[in-house]
Parts: structure tokens; C-alpha cells; sequence
């Protein structure tokens, strides 16, 4: 359950990004999380619901970004959809690419109350 | 409150302040107060092993995190290696583990400085707990320090300890496949210890098969076959290890 570490630590960003801001409340928050990423939605989704109780960020409305994971064969050159690391290329079958995108996991935007 | 780094039991918020950019906040149609703040979650994190890791480069010492699932022998091996190298090497561990004080007790018997860390509920190490392990166990330059992940193949993988060398332990009472099952901790090593040879008359594990699962997840992962019992293949993992200390000394 990393997943609930990983909320803690969203809980903690917005709220220093709230005191900055000298917001009492967040209204909406975005996310990014890459589909390459260890995160395992259904226990984040549980980890949420518990990590966010009497936080700043506990009537907030939440969107995920789910970043497709997309790679570069560093045999080939070519690009490639990664469903998982081990996928390999689709050309050449090698084994060794480049991530290029899906290992993301930020904080994109938040909307405060005017 | 901790005198380094100023944290107090629950709150870490005082790290942010050294990566506060200057976000804008903008009006969007005039209604919603946008905040743009594009921060990557494990930032913290990153920047906490990141120190450590320069602390460890400024005193020379190589940071080995090593990572399994419970029972793949990392406690064993780690019995072994300080037993036979010690009058070569200068070690300090460095014990993860929910509860019980049980693996540092059984690394102080073979004389090397050890440090527990118990991270009560926590599945894993954080660059944090690796910071204030270290702060109390005056480190020696030029020596190697291990640190002992929680058994656990999914979480620690996510969390960069600042170490040098990420080393994955499976044992051959364990599926081959493994590294496809969890294949981000295979991903994110850079060494993997094949433990427990001495049983492969007794199990099913098919080597050649984990070493390929392995690679296909991660083609410039090292792999070495040893058992810490029989002693076979010890020795690889011996040099291996020496050749690390050379390339940083």
C-alpha cells in the first residue's frame, strides 16, 4: 500500500500550496499518473478516501489524468505504445527503449475558492 | 522536532519551502482560481535521496538498497558477506522491518555497526527514514553501507533511497516469474541476486527462464546465481561488489 504514501504526500502539497495561496479549501485538484507507473488505481481509490479525511483536500472535486505509456526502441528508433515494461518493440522485439511517457505521477493543477 | 532538518512527527511541509517555484495563479473566466502547480508528488522524496546521496559520494561510501519479497534471504546473504569480508571491507547496515529489532540483532552479531529502522504500518523505506538512520551512526569514509528494504516486491520500488546500486533478491522457492509479476522492481535494479541455488534440485525454478523474464524487463540488469548456504557463487557476488568500491574510489 505505497498508494497511501503517495496520497499523504499529495495531502501535504496542497496544503503548502493552499497556505501560499491562503486558501481555507480546495475546490478542485488534477492529477497526472502514468499508466508505467506502480500505482494500482483500486487501492489508490481506497488510499484516497481514507488519506484525505479532515485535510484541506476533503470536499475537493478530483480529476486523474491517465498518461498513456509510449516508448522508443533504442535498437530501431521506433515508437511504440508500452502497456507494460516488458513489452518489447514491436519491429525489432528488442527488449531495450527509452520511456517517453507514462512514468508520470504530479500534482497538475488546483482550483481554489475566490 | 529533529534539529537537521526541523520535521516534527507528522508534518514534513518544511521541505517544500526549497522547491517553492513561482506559480502564477490566474483568473479563468473569471470565475475558478487555477492554481498551475505542475510538482511531481515524489518530489520530496527525490530531493531527501538526493541529499543522501551526496552525503554518501562526499564520504565515499557505496549505498546498496537491497529489495525482495519476505523470506528471499537478504538478511542471510547480508550474515554471510559481513562474516567473510569484514577483515577487507569496512560495512554498515542499515535494517528496514515493520516490527522487531530481529534482522539488526542478527547483523550486530557479526560485529558490524547496524541501525534499525521500524516502520511500524509502512510497506516501505523513504529517503527520510534513511536520513535520520544515518544521521546517528557516524559512517566511516570509503566503507559500503546496506540498506535493507522492507520485504516487499511492489512498494519500496517507487521510492529512491539515494543509494548508488539497487540490488533485487528472488530465491528459487519462489515462481520464475517473478520479474514479470513485478516488474517495476526489476526495472528500477540494477543488480539481481539469484539466492538459494542449492535447492534447485528440489524445486521446480527454472533458471534460464527467471534470467530471461529478468532481461526482458530490464536488459541491463546484472544477474548472479549464488546460494549464501552451499557458499556457491558467493564469490561472484564478492567481486562484483569490490569492483563497485573501485570504480568510486
Amino acid at each position: 500500500m505505497h498508494e497511501l504514501s503517495i496520497v499523504m504526500s499529495i495531502v501535504d502539497l496542497a496544503t503548502a500550496q493552499a497556505a501560499k495561496h491562503e486558501a481555507i479549501a480546495i475546490e478542485e485538484i488534477e492529477l497526472d499518473i502514468g499508466c508505467l507507473t506502480s500505482i494500482e488505481m483500486d487501492s489508490f481509490e481506497f488510499a484516497w478516501k481514507q488519506g484525505i479525511k479532515q485535510t484541506i483536500l476533503e470536499n475537493a472535486t478530483r480529476k486523474i489524468n491517465r498518461i498513456e505509456g509510449k516508448a522508443r526502441c533504442s535498437d530501431c528508433g521506433t515508437y511504440f505504445n508500452m502497456l507494460q515494461l516488458y513489452d518489447s518493440c514491436p519491429q525489432c522485439n528488442s527488449h531495450l527503449a527509452e520511456i517517453i511517457s507514462g512514468k508520470e505521477l504530479k500534482v497538475k493543477s488546483l482550483v481554489l475558492p475566490d | 522536532m529533529c534539529a537537521t532538518c526541523g520535521c516534527g512527527p507528522t508534518s514534513h511541509q518544511h521541505h517544500d519551502d526549497s522547491h517553492d517555484h513561482h506559480h502564477a495563479s490566474h483568473q479563468n473566466n473569471g470565475k475558478k482560481n487555477i492554481i498551475d502547480v505542475e510538482q511531481d508528488i515524489l518530489l520530496e522524496n527525490n530531493l531527501l535521496a538526493q541529499r543522501n546521496r551526496g552525503y554518501f559520494e562526499g564520504k565515499n561510501i557505496l549505498a546498496i538498497n537491497l529489495v525482495s519479497s519476505p523470506g528471499s534471504g537478504k538478511t542471510s546473504l547480508l550474515e554471510r558477506t559481513l562474516t567473510d569480508l569484514k577483515a577487507e571491507l569496512n560495512f554498515a547496515v542499515i535494517e528496514g522491518d515493520q516490527q522487531t529489532a530481529n534482522d539488526a540483532d542478527r547483523i550486530h552479531a557479526t560485529g558490524t555497526k547496524v541501525t534499525q529502522i521500524n516502520t511500524g504500518k509502512g510497506c516501505h523505506l523513504d529517503a527520510h527514514m534513511v536520513l535520520h538512520a544515518v544521521q546517528g551512526m557516524k559512517l566511516s569514509n570509503d566503507s559500503i553501507l546496506f540498506i535493507e528494504n522492507v520485504g516487499n516486491l511492489v512498494c519500496p520500488a517507487m521510492f529512491d533511497l539515494g543509494e548508488k546500486e539497487r540490488a533485487v533478491v528472488i530465491s528459487v522457492t519462489e515462481g520464475e516469474d517473478k520479474p514479470l509479476k513485478y516488474p517495476d522492481m526489476f526495472h528500477s535494479s540494477t543488480l539481481c541476486i539469484i539466492n538459494k541455488t542449492d535447492l534447485l534440485p528440489y524445486v521446480k525454478f527454472n533458471v534460464e527462464k527467471a534470467k530471461e523474464y529478468a532481461r526482458k524487463v530490464n536488459p541491463a540488469l546484472e544477474i548472479i546465481e549464488l546460494s549464501c548456504t552451499s557458499g556457491e557463487g558467493m564469490q561472484l557476488w564478492y567481486d562484483w561488489l569490490k569492483s563497485k568500491v573501485l570504480t568510486i574510489a
